[in-house]
């Protein structure tokens, strides 16, 4: 997978723990629309095969293409949070962000013919709804130093073996 | 309305034309959706008395009533025609994507009528439908047929009901699949290729909306989170195979054709060998929280590469059922079966029958020649690679895979029929279905629960093995509180099979699965998804009328009491090892067993329905057709 340069916190799915229930995306279409509907959804699994299964959400790109590439200057991305914002006066669905987008994380909006994207649940009490409903904690509302500390903790502790220290310290 | 459209789909695949019906909601508060509404579609669109493969047996699909909502395992739709196996109701159920897209479409139920006379597959596109050729799909696995629609309409959200080669060559056992989930045992994948129908690609684009959204979002996220925790740790960390040292243990564990109860190599097959050799990763149908599908694949050795699902009574059935202690071997016959699109559990039943007519001499060596063993085989139990070989051979009606595709009754009576032999002594089926993976010798309340149940021996349907093996009830022993302890059991999972709500669920509301513990929550649910007001005892109908229902489809169809019985093995060859060893169910037991269940029900003594219970339960029509 195409790793994200992004210094701003975005939503992660791990694909050793993701099960592909797809939770997520009736939640997140819930929250978006009051509807459940997969189409809906700024969250989308991926199922590439019986096993190979994740999810993905907007990555909040540092310069993200997608803002570059709107030619209608409809995208915006707020500068302390990287969240991508849309003007609906402006955006024509021209779908040209869906392909500057290298994580297919941009959808049309079949009805209102707008782009539609992740915004991290930034109006919700308790934010990213996703995270808080998936049931194997398969996805993280986290930022790219949080995950590699949390990869360089795991590879440690799956490759090199010490002896354990007691396990009631006392 | 919510929950439902009020919309019914028909089609007709002879004339290529599509209506739609509309049903009031009173219908719906009956029927619910799952096995219930799948079932009351047949009742009401069959050919009274035809052969399940005439044009006059439909398909019937019927959605759930959470599908497409976050509610845990809500995701499951019913599935029915008579069946080629019993003759009578084949009601069936199977999980994920296939029902969320058909909730979209905005489809309660699908009834498909009649036959094409050339291999197609329809394409329900919201309100449209498509009746498009299947030539290119012919042949395909079942996975594979999903994945080349997708590919067709380059969307990954039109999700299929296919069948496989099983299916499309009309093995009697044959099954229908969608997202790796199987609508099993009865043989539905037979109807549908007696049709010339490959396949069913949904794509469904509109909104699911409730009538209480909060309510039920936060329910949904309550019993997310409850399906975390010990209620469901069996599902989650081995899967169902984990019943394997537990049923070894009980001397329950069917074991070379049900001959015995325990296995010896059941070490070998067990669900934690599974999960230390085997398993990839766990996997959930959609709206599933939980998880049980175990993907196990097979890493090295002749059977390098197959991978599927493995649970408990696929597992048995192939494994110390067939006295193969080759996990390899086992998952590869499961692999088979799934990418054929047939019945796993009544494809081990019937390899199991075939080696033990090779053991007794009813079958020999060269009745099992095919390209793959031009000299044959000598299938003994225990045979892996014969097995695999014989169910290569069954899903392609090679040689007499033709004759044992048919199932253990029909390949019993054609054998001993040609060559004068009782090999039916040891045809494992009840009602034509293959028996499941617990030995009703010693489980004397599931053994009532089988020999009556509507669709044959389905431990899913009656769940009557529960408090026999947990010790509720005496196993061994027969006394007058089990006619009414193997209706309840019964009808409790026919209320999980309306709904349709996976069963794995059951502890998660409240801690307790009993009717108390589970019912309240499971009517808040309705209420929050149809605004609707049910209570515990409007839940608990649920099952009831559901139950009886199947039960009148049978009698239509000409079940008399005769047909409740159980197989000749159960009734006369006690096991002779393990704790399970020296009991039967006689032929008195059985009578007295049906005769206290047929009371419970307020049934006659020939198990007929009054008009009576039907009326009280809504079904003034089906009262007037078959009610006494």
């Amino acid at each position: 997978m195409v790793a994200s340069t992004s210094k701003f916190k975005y939503i992660v799915c791990d694909p050793e723990l993701c099960i592909g229930c797809q939770l997520c995306e009736y939640v997140c279409s819930y929250t978006k629309t009051g509807e459940f509907n997969s189409y809906r959804s700024r969250i989308r699994t991926v199922r590439v095969d019986e096993v190979l299964i994740t999810a993905v959400a907007c990555r909040t790109c540092e310069n993200a293409p997608c803002v570059a590439a709107c030619t209608r200057n409809a995208l915006t991305q707020d500068p302390e949070s990287g969240i991508i914002r849309i003007d609906p006066a402006k955006c024509d669905g021209c779908a040209w962000c869906i392909e500057a987008c290298d994580f297919g994380a941009i959808t049309i909006n079949h009805q209102t013919k707008l782009a539609e994207f992740c915004n991290q649940c930034e109006d919700v009490e308790g934010g990213p709804q996703c995270v808080l409903i998936c049931p194997k904690d398969a996805l993280e509302y986290t930022t790219p130093d949080q995950r590699s500390q949390r990869t360089r903790r795991k590879l440690v502790e799956s490759s090199i073996e010490f002896p354990q220290k007691a396990k009631d310290p006392r | 309305m919510y929950g439902f459209s009020g919309k019914i789909l028909h089609i007709d695949l002879s004339d290529h034309k599509h209506w739609v019906e509309e049903k009031p909601e009173e219908w719906y508060k009956l029927y619910i959706g799952g096995v219930a509404m799948a079932t009351r579609l047949c009742w009401e669109n069959i050919e009274v008395g035809c052969d399940p493969y005439d044009a006059g047996n439909p398909i019937c699909i019927a959605n759930g009533i959470f599908a497409g909502t976050p509610v845990p395992v809500g995701g499951k739709y019913g599935l029915a025609s008579k069946s080629p196996l019993t003759g009578m109701i084949g009601d069936s159920l199977s999980g994920s994507w296939f029902c969320i897209s058909m909730k979209r479409a905005q489809w309660d139920g699908i009834v498909i009528h009649n036959k094409s006379d050339k291999w197609i597959y329809l394409f329900i596109d919201d309100d449209r439908v498509e009746f498009l050729p299947a030539d290119k799909l012919l042949g395909l696995g079942t996975f594979e047929t999903e994945e080349a629609i997708r590919e067709i309409f380059g969307d990954d959200q039109v999700r299929s009901a296919t069948i496989g080669p099983a299916g499309e060559n009309i093995v009697r056992f044959a099954n229908v699949t969608n997202d790796g989930r199987q609508a099993g045992r009865t043989g539905h994948g037979a109807v549908w290729g007696s049709k010339m129908l490959k396949a069913v690609a949904i794509r469904g684009t509109n909104g699911v909306t409730v009538a209480d959204p909060e309510t039920l979002m936060k329910m949904s996220f309550d019993i997310t989170e409850a399906a975390q925790g010990p209620h469901t740790e069996k599902y989650r960390i081995y899967g169902t195979s984990t019943n394997m040292l537990n049923m070894n243990k009980l001397g329950l564990l069917p074991t070379r054709n049900y001959q015995e109860g325990v296995f010896e190599f059941a070490e070998l097959v067990s669900g934690e060998y599974l999960d230390e050799h085997h398993k990839v990763k766990v996997i959930a149908c959609t709206q599933c929280p939980i998880a049980c599908e175990q993907m196990s694949l097979v890493k090295k050795g002749p059977f390098e590469g197959a991978m599927t699902g493995i649970e408990y009574e696929c597992l048995q059935a192939v494994s110390s059922n067939c006295g193969i202690d080759d996990m390899t071997a086992a998952i590869r016959l499961v692999d088979i079966a799934d990418r054929a699109g047939m019945d796993a559990m009544s494809m081990g039943v019937t390899i199991s029958y075939a080696m033990e007519c090779f053991e007794r001499g009813v079958l020999k060596k060269e009745d099992f020649k095919c390209e793959a063993a031009p000299e044959g085989i000598e299938l003994n139990f225990g045979n892996g690679p014969g097995a695999v070989i014989l169910a290569g051979m069954i899903r392609d009606k090679e040689g007499i895979g033709e004759l044992l595709s048919e199932g253990t009754r029909r390949a019993a009576e054609s054998i001993d029929k040609e060559r004068n032999t009782e090999s039916y002594k040891w045809a494992m089926n009840i009602k034509g279905l293959e028996t499941p993976g617990y030995d009703a010798r010693a489980l004397k309340t599931f053994a009532v629960g089988l020999a009556v149940g509507t669709r044959g021996g389905c431990h899913n349907r009656s769940a009557a093995y529960d408090p026999d093996i947990k010790g509720q009830t005496n196993r061994f022993t027969v006394d007058e509180t089990r006619g009414e302890v193997a209706s309840r059991a019964e009808e409790y999972a026919a209320v999980y099979d309306t709904l349709p709500m996976c069963k794995f669920i059951r502890r998660c509301f409240t801690g307790k699965a009993d009717r108390a513990g589970a019912w309240p929550t499971i009517a808040n649910l309705i209420n929050a998804t149809t605004g609707w007001n049910f209570d515990y005892d409007d839940v608990d109908l649920i099952g009831v009328r559901a139950h009886t229902l199947k039960k009148a489809f049978n009698i239509r169809e000409g079940w008399t009491e005769k047909d409740d019985d159980l197989p000749y093995r159960w009734k006369h060859d006690p096991m002779t090892k393990g704790p399970s060893a020296g009991h039967v169910v006689t032929d008195a037991e059985l009578k007295y067993l049906k005769k206290i269940y047929y009371e419970a029900k307020g049934w006659t003594e020939e198990g007929l329905i009054p008009k009576k219970v039907l009326i009280d339960l809504g079904m003034d029509d089906i009262a007037e057709e078959i009610g006494v």
